[in-house]
């Protein structure tokens, strides 16, 4: 092999962070030290276990994306819900701000280090960080390791990568809840969002929690795991091109015959909120954790963006 | 920003709102996709199969010189002549060359994308030579004065009628519009070419180190008429396709076949180790081998993105893009288009007037996903983007707003204050019914969306609320 500092897509970074994968789950493997109360701060360990008398004492930060803080409020509301009645401590970090991921992908990785060596600081003591986008914890998992490597972040950084959490990463695979009583009698479908997919590995679910809710209908969307060409600041820089990809993701939606499209990412669904509104369609979109925070069927409380 | 920069963003406008274009580029793919799903599922791990391809093209792009050296050793000792060129222009002179002390008149070629890279047939015709392309697809866009719109199927943007219709236009005398009269047609046409041309000119998919041999893989028995035929033979092809083993082939070239265009086997898959020897019956006089540099040691000298050298140019992350997909290969302006170009073209020409490139991506990865010989081509597209920014070559507004976004991010008081005073300023400007105008401020992505609704209070605002009852 040549000198690279990356050996394969899948595992790259958690290779290049010494971090290797479980092979079952997919998740970073972690190093168990104290299995009663884990204690992420020292980067140590997290051993979680579904019993549901632990995961009651469990306290879970909520790393709420910078756009969702401003635009999106809801589902960060239904985020902390749906975790609150499943018996998390859900604390949100007030001094959080962004991950850094705008100036990251446009290029600014320079600008982006402090930003991220920020967020590590901020999150250090939390046990667990939860995130209602995968995208956003694609960043802090997958490319911290890269952005801050030879820093003093670095080690805090891989082990935060392995204790941040995509919501419903988080609900299926480390609770192991997949049936938290969420109500809605809707035809939906479910957008395959590229970073939670393909960074994070995330497929199956998004699915196990909708397949769980009451009422709901999960239809096929074709070519569900194609681009939605939201894409960042690749959205205004080649308008075009994303609106173009954005009206094939709506002919999709309104073929499958959906009345709502969901996605693990409230950027992807703030693009096609604004596709499928400009082209007057009757599919609408909503978060997942809009969905799972559900209760009673009166959906249009928690239509996104609110 | 660049020519080719300005360029690419019209090409790409223009023909990201072709509705007709996409929907047979898409009708194209869609085909392809299901054959290489059924094609795949031939492969009792495809998986595995990928995991091997990298770890082959690895080892012959870490030890290069070896294996060239090596190639050229057996190629030598067969008759066979090697040139290595530096650049385009060395790989040009050297052809034209040949050409013009055998006094060449006219060249029969098979397809290949390194001859594009070196404009050869414009060379060639410069001095007053008939160039045929052979491969029916580089046919159709040679007629149209084209250039290929994909690495592999060259005419994938053409529907059948287009093509009956250019046909009558160019070749005269047809009026039928069915696939097989169109091919017998051409097939026609291209046997007088075959007959007539003293120099053929093939790519190679891959250079055999151990044996010295090229490959060349095709579906139409175009290459191996050129490469027999003539008198000359020059196979053209880029440093980086060497590999050490005949046997590596034995993977290569299904999964190359599989990742191309969904087939078990090309139909045609040649190994030609030099010209004619003493006693046999068949095969050029004179066989030469360009090996062509071009840039590509400088991506060879960057430890980060050598991976780049693996791609055995079978397009597979081309069909995987949905920006490709949406704005098709000519829109690029380069030579090779799709992710894979978007990746190795600031390497090739220079990182100022083709990093625009790898900022028209929304980085889905698709395109890693689906690469035979796993290339980490989104991430690269991320890692020419922080050279670019480092090199001061993004625009200056656009450095301006990133160091006013990180002061704003570095503070969550100034976070809650800009985000404030947006929300305020955007929701006054969309109730003045201001939405998608040029006084729009984020009209970069009201010009083709609704705005969403803007809520007046934040989440965080919201949460301190309810928290503090």
């Amino acid at each position: 092999m040549p000198s690279s500092r990356f050996t394969g897509h899948d595992d790259f970074i958690f290779r290049n962070a010494g971090l290797a994968l479980d092979e079952k789950t997919g998740l970073p493997q972690i190093e168990v030290v104290n299995r009663k109360r884990f204690r992420g701060a020292l980067g140590l360990t997290i051993e979680y276990r579904p019993q549901k008398r632990q995961l009651q004492m469990s306290k879970v930060a909520m790393f709420v994306p910078c756009f969702v803080d401003q635009l999106l409020p809801q589902i960060a509301l239904d985020t902390a819900r749906v975790l609150e009645r499943l018996g998390f401590e859900v604390t949100v970090p007030s001094k959080q701000t962004c991950c850094g991921q705008p100036a990251f992908n446009s290029g600014y990785w320079q600008l982006a280090r402090p930003i991220a060596q920020r967020f590590v600081r901020i999150f250090a003591l939390a046990d667990a960080v939860v995130c209602p986008s995968g995208s956003c914890t694609a960043m802090v998992r997958c490319f911290y390791p890269e952005l801050l490597a030879g820093t003093r972040e670095f080690e805090n950084a891989k082990s935060l990568g392995a204790r941040a959490y995509e919501f419903s990463e988080f609900l299926a695979r480390v609770a192991q809840v997949t049936d938290i009583g969420a109500t809605f009698p809707h035809k939906v479908a479910l957008h395959d969002a590229c970073h939670a997919l393909r960074e994070l590995g995330i497929r199956d679910a998004p699915r196990q929690l909708l397949r769980s809710v009451r009422g709901l209908e999960l239809v096929n969307l074709p070519r569900s795991e194609e681009c939605c060409g939201f894409g960042g600041t690749f959205a205004a820089n080649f308008a075009t091109i994303s609106a173009a990809m954005g009206a094939a993701k709506a002919d999709n939606a309104e073929t499958s015959g959906a009345e709502y499209l969901t996605s693990t990412d409230p950027s992807c669904l703030l693009h096609m909120d604004g596709i499928l509104r400009r082209r007057r369609s009757a599919v609408r979109t909503i978060h997942l954790s809009g969905i799972m925070a559900c209760t009673r069927p009166r959906s249009s409380q928690m239509e996104t963006p609110k | 920003m660049s020519a080719a920069s300005d360029q690419f963003l019209r090409e790409a406008t223009a023909k990201s709102v072709d509705v007709e274009l996409r929907q047979i580029v898409r009708r194209g793919i869609d085909h392809y996709d299901a054959a290489v799903l059924r094609g795949k599922a031939r492969f009792a791990d495809w998986e595995a199969a990928r995991r091997r391809c990298r770890e082959i093209r690895a080892e012959a792009i870490s030890h290069l010189e070896t294996y060239l050296l090596e190639f050229e050793g057996r190629l030598t000792e067969r008759g066979g002549r090697v040139f290595w060129a530096e650049t385009a222009e060395d790989a040009r002179n050297y052809i034209l060359d040949v050409a013009t002390s055998a006094r060449v008149r006219t060249v029969a070629k098979s397809k290949s994308m390194v001859s594009e890279e070196i404009h050869l047939n414009a060379a060639l015709e410069d001095r007053g030579m008939k160039v045929w392309e052979t491969d029916l697809g580089e046919f159709i866009v040679q007629l149209r004065k084209e250039p290929p719109f994909h690495i592999v199927t060259p005419a994938m943007h053409l529907t059948r009628r287009q093509i009956a219709q250019l046909f009558r236009e160019k070749l005269g005398g047809v009026q039928a519009e069915d696939p097989q009269s169109l091919v017998a047609l051409v097939r026609e046409e291209l046997r007088r070419a075959f007959f007539s041309a003293e120099m053929g000119i093939t790519g190679a998919n891959f250079l055999v180190a151990d044996s010295g041999m090229i490959a060349i893989t095709s579906n139409e028995g175009n290459a191996r008429l050129c490469a027999s035929l003539p008198r000359i033979h020059v196979a053209i092809a880029g440093i980086e396709k060497v590999i050490p083993r005949l046997e590596d082939l034995a993977l290569l070239w299904p999964v190359l076949a599989t990742a191309g265009t969904g087939q078990q086997i090309t139909c045609y898959n040649t190994l030609i180790g030099g010209p004619r020897a003493p006693g046999e019956t068949d095969g050029p006089e004179e066989f030469h081998v360009v090996l062509l540099d071009n840039g590509r040691t400088r991506l060879l000298a960057d430890a980060e993105q050598r991976e780049a050298l693996h791609c055995i140019r079978c397009g597979a992350c081309l069909n995987a893009c949905p920006v490709f997909r949406s704005i098709g290969g000519h829109a690029y302006g380069t030579v090779y288009s799709g992710p894979i170009g978007s990746v190795i073209t600031p390497h090739l020409a220079g990182l100022e007037e083709y990093q625009h490139l790898s900022y028209a991506s929304s980085l889905c990865g698709a395109c890693t996903e689906v690469c035979p010989v796993k290339i980490d081509l989104h991430h690269h597209l991320l890692r020419n983007r922080r050279d670019a920014a480092t090199q001061k070559l993004r625009p200056l507004s656009e450095r301006i707003a990133f160091r006013l976004w990180q002061w704003a991010m570095l503070d969550a008081g100034r976070f809650r204050i800009a985000g404030w005073i947006g929300r305020r300023a955007a929701r006054l400007a969309y109730r003045m019914g201001l939405e998608g105008t040029v006084l729009d401020p984020a009209r970069g992505w009201t010009k083709h969306r609704k705005a969403p609704a803007i809520p007046r209070d934040s989440f965080r605002s919201v949460w301190r609320k309810s928290r503090a009852r």
